[in-house]
């Protein structure tokens, strides 16, 4: 028990072990998010009257805090995984839909007749095309939801310790040990910067065309960057 | 007077925007500076209001070095109107123009209504006062930015390529509007374009750059024309500059013939009473002209357009240039060109070998005269 | 066994109007620690954003803190500082000015970017002072997003400032937790609905203060 990651074992989990889990609770949410998202957001592409109540709801989903939300579902799906990632598929989906909405429609038309005129079906220039060109917007999407995810992990840990690394916060205060609860933060903001500087680096990949460091083009067309802008933590 | 002095404007990473340059831009009148991109020309303009400072060598205005006074009292005393307006969308077009003046302690009342003046000097209409800019066409747009250059009513305009983001027909309504309005206020301008047409038709000097901040030569535009200093600047010019250059001749020296004019119904024939000409221009009882007769055409009792050939667009004898002239000429199916005077009437008739003498007579003349020509002697059209 | 129903309940039961515990002083204590959260976060991330937006420079120092900050889980944080410094309003403070900022420094910053050279280049001309410049001609055209990005914190403040009942503050939270603790479902439904309602406030103040603030020639794109 004297070393730096040594756990009290009402844990039942090596510090590798919370990592591991973190991560689990954190990503499949987000890629579940993010394979809703991908419909609904077609969806408000092609009907542009959709868009605005479809942003209302989920602006409205945004704002309950993660907290509620994960009480309110004990009645359905106990103290569970599921129970903590159910609101956070919810809170990704909300972050997804407009980036991808405005990542669509920033396609310059221009781009999308000369696909059309070169013979592209809807959907080889939805997966060719826009897609393609949206990937930068869908994935500065895909950073603020894994960050905001993994940070709201932690609150599962009031709801029978469902919060992989936030479990060390509970013990750290009962127990009186700050270690655990340094061990907790330092560790949660540490795997949400490694994830989210290997998703600047699949940008990198996936997008060769995009000059280094530059900024967005047509900023001055840009919608606003309604709940996109810079999500944040916990609730 | 502003004097470009020795200046020279050199980047921290070693490239020179402006190599030496110097020259003097004088009062009241139009200077335009020339040259491909890259030649510095911009560089040059926004040195003057010091939105680039000179690594070496000064601007002196009015004899005085412009960084002796501070530097955002020297910008209001200067009109400054750059290629996309530049205008400030959360503000009415009346408050746009009034921006200078506001900056200079007028009250708002004055500002506006100095503001609501300068739009009419500039062709606006007055019910454009309370829009937004993006309520306005690009055109509309430019002559707000002139506005506002000209609100303070300053010495000084500095003009930044503002035509050359709106299409040709309107850049020559604004060009026209800019000589108008010139006309009437006599500013000294400085013009940047890159456009030659441009430098030739509103510059009273011409300054050509080029690439590398180098001054090629500097010049009225019809000395340019005659008499390109190298190599760079007749390239810059074109193929046609000697057709350009005749825009610079007045066409009042032609000797117009009156004897092929006939109006219809004088039973005249064309080849039989016309002397020199083979065709007879006739007119309608007014004096304006209707086309030329053919050879044996009779012309007595009423004449069928139809039988006719066109005569085209006439010049105005006395206003436009021998270019237009010429022009004239070479589009008539006669090879003849029609004057007319100011009220559209017939004044006469001339030949494309008879305009050609004159233009001999003309460069003849034009060479003696030596740089005295420029503006004083340019013409419309 | 539905929401409404518990939504029904929690505002119908008299006994939760009234008092300390009651909603008028949970709503007030709530409404506290936002503004002052909001207040301490804009008054770090505007002149921030402002200022390295209008000179173009130190926008990669900008966006590393930002990343940095957003990386810090919010509720570990609130826990940590309550150990570091005990019982107190500053350790709610912290987290969730951690949480603001980012959103706020960003989004002035894009938005100080994305505006039109042009008319600066135009204004600069004229002669107006930096200062100027940047709230007479930048600021009115950025101002939009500006707000859009204060808008975004101060949802993210309302919703999270409920985390501040677990360090033994008041706040809406407190029926949250409460009724976790207490197994009070009717007391967590409640009091989410008073969070959400109080989040579609706050929008709407925003939306207002947009339609107050914003100039009809910016505003035109809606």
């Amino acid at each position: 028990m004297n070393g730096l990651f040594d756990l009290p074992s009402d844990l039942q989990h090596s510090y590798l072990g919370l990592v591991g889990l973190h991560l689990r609770e954190a990503l499949i949410p987000v890629l579940a998010g993010l394979l809703l998202a991908l419909p609904v957001a077609q969806l408000c592409v092609r009907l542009r009257w959709l868009y605005p109540p479809v942003l209302g709801v989920t602006t409205v989903l945004y704002a309950i805090p993660s907290l509620a939300f994960f009480v309110v579902l004990i009645d359905y799906t106990g103290q569970t995984e599921t129970t903590v990632m159910i609101p956070l598929a919810v809170y990704s989906l909300v972050v997804f839909v407009p980036a991808i909405v405005d990542g669509v429609r920033s396609v310059p038309q221009e781009t999308l007749d000369a696909a059309t005129a070169m013979g592209l079906g809807p959907v080889r220039r939805y997966l060719q095309v826009q897609l393609p060109i949206a990937a930068p917007a869908i994935i500065a999407g895909l950073r603020v939801a894994t960050v905001s995810s993994i940070s709201l992990v932690s609150v599962g840990m009031l709801i029978g310790n469902q919060g992989a690394l936030g479990n060390l916060l509970y013990d750290g205060m009962s127990y009186g040990r700050p270690r655990l609860v340094w061990l907790s933060v330092i560790g949660t903001a540490v795997l949400a910067t490694v994830v989210d500087a290997l998703l600047v680096l699949l940008r990198r990949i996936l997008t060769p065309w995009m000059p280094r460091g530059a900024r967005r083009p047509s900023a001055g067309n840009r919608p606003e960057p309604a709940v996109t802008a810079g999500k944040g933590a916990a609730r | 007077m502003i004097r470009i002095d020795g200046v020279t404007k050199r980047y921290p990473d070693g490239t020179v925007a402006v190599d030496r340059l110097s020259l003097d831009i004088p009062d009241g009148a139009i200077t335009v500076f020339v040259g491909p991109s890259g030649c510095g020309k911009t560089t040059t303009l926004r040195m003057i209001n010091r939105m680039v400072e000179p690594s070496e060598g000064r601007i002196l205005i009015d004899g005085e070095d412009s960084r002796r006074q501070p530097v955002n009292t020297l910008r209001r005393s200067m009109g400054y109107v750059i290629q996309n307006a530049g205008l400030f969308q959360h503000r009415t077009i009346v408050d746009n123009i009034a921006t200078v003046p506001r900056l200079l302690g007028w009250s708002k009342e004055k500002a506006r209504s100095r503001a609501r003046e300068l739009m009419e000097r500039v062709g606006l209409d007055g019910s454009l006062a309370k829009r937004y800019p993006y309520q306005l066409s690009g055109g509309q747009q430019q002559r707000v930015g002139v506005a506002r250059a000209l609100a303070a009513d300053p010495p000084v305009l500095l003009m930044d390529e503002p035509f050359s983001a709106v299409d040709p027909v309107v850049r020559k309504g604004l060009q026209d509007e800019l000589l108008r309005i010139q006309a009437e206020l006599g500013k000294t301008i400085v013009f940047v374009t890159h456009d030659i047409d441009e430098a030739v038709k509103l510059g009273t000097m011409v300054a050509v750059m080029r690439t590398g901040g180098r001054l090629a030569q500097y010049a009225p535009p019809a000395e340019l024309l005659s008499d390109p200093a190298d190599a760079f600047v007749e390239d810059f010019l074109g193929a046609d500059r000697g057709i350009r250059r005749l825009s610079f001749f007045p066409s009042a020296e032609l000797e117009l013939l009156t004897g092929p004019v006939a109006a219809a119904g004088t039973g005249r024939t064309a080849a039989r009473d016309t002397g020199d000409a083979p065709y007879l221009l006739v007119t309608d009882a007014d004096g304006r002209p209707l086309g030329w007769a053919e050879p044996g055409l009779p012309t007595d009792g009423p004449v069928d357009p139809g039988r006719l050939l066109p005569c085209g667009r006439p010049f105005v004898a006395g206003q436009d240039s021998l270019r237009a002239a010429l022009d004239c000429a070479v589009l008539s199916p006669t090879g003849w060109a029609v004057a007319v005077d100011g009220s559209g009437r017939v004044a006469g008739v001339v030949s494309q070998q008879a305009i050609g003498e004159a233009i001999r007579a003309a460069h003849a003349g034009g060479r003696s005269d030596g740089a005295d020509t420029g503006a004083s002697a340019k013409v419309a059209g | 066994m539905n929401v409404l129903h518990f939504v029904g309940a929690f505002f119908g039961d008299s006994a939760h109007w009234h008092g300390y515990d009651g909603i008028p002083t949970r709503l007030l204590e709530h409404l506290r620690y936002s503004l002052i959260a909001l207040g301490v976060a804009a008054a770090v991330g505007l002149p921030a954003g402002l200022l390295t937006g209008h000179t173009g420079r130190g926008g990669n120092v900008l966006a590393f803190i930002a990343t940095a900050a957003r990386a810090l889980p919010s509720f570990g944080l609130l826990v940590l500082m309550f150990i570091l410094f005990g019982f107190g309003l500053v350790p709610v403070m912290i987290p969730l000015v951690v949480l603001a900022v980012p959103p706020i420094l960003v989004t002035t910053y894009e938005a100080m970017r994305s505006v039109d050279p042009s008319p600066v280049d135009a204004a600069r001309g004229m002669g107006m002072s930096e200062a100027r410049i940047l709230f007479q001609v930048e600021l009115p055209v950025a101002l939009p997003v500006v707000l859009g990005g204060l808008r975004t914190a101060a949802v993210q403040i309302v919703s999270t400032a409920t985390i501040a009942a677990y360090v033994s503050l008041g706040g809406l939270g407190r029926y949250i937790m409460d009724g976790l603790y207490q197994h009070d479902y009717e007391k967590v439904v409640g009091g989410a609905t008073l969070v959400a309602a109080l989040a579609l406030v706050t929008l709407a103040l925003f939306w207002a203060a947009g339609r107050l603030t914003v100039s009809p020639g910016v505003r035109r794109r809606g």
